[in-house]
């Protein structure tokens, strides 16, 4: 059997919030995201045609929570790489999976704060090798107070 | 034409969506989305790695899933909860076919809801992205 990667500083970062950031949701941003997915109904584009629909204005496709705002000076936030460490150093990272709950609806003018925390470490041994598995939930509160979305994601690391 | 709550059977198909990623796709998920890992667009760095090409990113496939649902409802409904895990890699210029049935239709706190599976299939018929999304019609 393999050393454990996982160590007493990993559990003890479990449940622990970050700090928030903000990721504002804006038409620029939407509308290249829903290109890039290859989107083709109106709400995702147009403001009126988001209306006529019964939304506040363009619609946040799904999977798009806000970009975040970038800041060159500020330190880099990396919760997969960042904090307590395994017991060895892990290279490689792959994505686990993504799960998102909505509670409202995202629209074009909000301004999301997010905050994340681990929720979950686990290791399997996989056709990969030994894995680190991360589970991360990130709670998204729009500026109405409102929380709108939680994702959950899963990082692999290997 | 979106489907409505009348038409929603459990055990019924959606209709598939077909996507094909070119490199240059993955460079706008890129931009659209933040990701910019540079195994998603950087052959060298890839197979650097270990991999044998660049990949699809995950959330690509996870935002084709969730235009698959949002095509199949339209503004009959919204996306109530949806996700997938990452189980096989994609690569570009291959058919990634997005497939859903519905597993369950039922009515809770005066909701009328429908839960389904959902997946990506790659040109082997393997089920790279499983997952699962629950929509509520209007």
């Amino acid at each position: 059997m393999p050393e454990p990667l996982i160590t007493d500083e990993m559990r003890a970062e479990i449940g622990k919030e970050s700090p928030p950031w903000t990721c504002e949701v804006d038409k620029t941003a939407i509308r290249m995201f829903a290109r890039s997915v290859g989107h083709t109904d109106p709400i995702y584009y147009d403001s009126a045609a988001a209306k006529a629909a019964g939304y506040r204005d363009i619609v946040a496709p799904p999977g798009y929570l806000g970009t975040p705002v970038f800041n060159p000076n500020a330190p880099g936030r990396d919760m997969m790489r960042g904090g307590a460490q395994p017991s060895r150093p892990l290279k490689r990272i792959l994505n686990g999976g993504t799960e998102i709950e909505y509670f409202d609806d995202i629209c074009a003018g909000d301004v999301l704060t997010a905050k994340s925390h681990l929720a979950a470490v686990e290791e399997r041994e996989g056709s990969i090798g030994q894995m680190l598995i991360s589970t991360n939930k990130t709670v998204y509160t729009n500026q109405a107070g409102k929380v709108v979305a939680i994702m959950t994601g899963t990082g692999i690391r290997y | 034409m979106a489907a409505t709550w009348n038409d929603v059977k459990e055990g019924m198909s959606i209709p598939e969506l077909k996507k094909n990623c070119s490199t240059q796709q993955l460079v706008l998920w890129a931009a659209g989305s933040g990701d910019f890992y540079q195994i998603h667009y950087d052959k060298d760095f890839a197979t650097g790695t270990g991999l044998s090409n660049i990949i699809v990113h995950g959330a690509l496939k996870n935002a084709f899933l969730g235009q698959l649902v949002h095509d199949w409802i339209g503004n009959s409904g919204r996306i109530k909860s949806y996700g997938c895990s990452y189980r096989g890699m994609d690569y570009p210029n291959e058919d990634i076919v997005c497939k859903g049935v519905v597993t369950k239709k039922y009515e809770k706190g005066g909701e009328k809801l429908a839960d389904l599976e959902i997946w990506t299939e790659n040109p082997k018929g393997q089920k790279t992205t499983p997952g699962t999304a629950t929509v509520v019609f209007k």
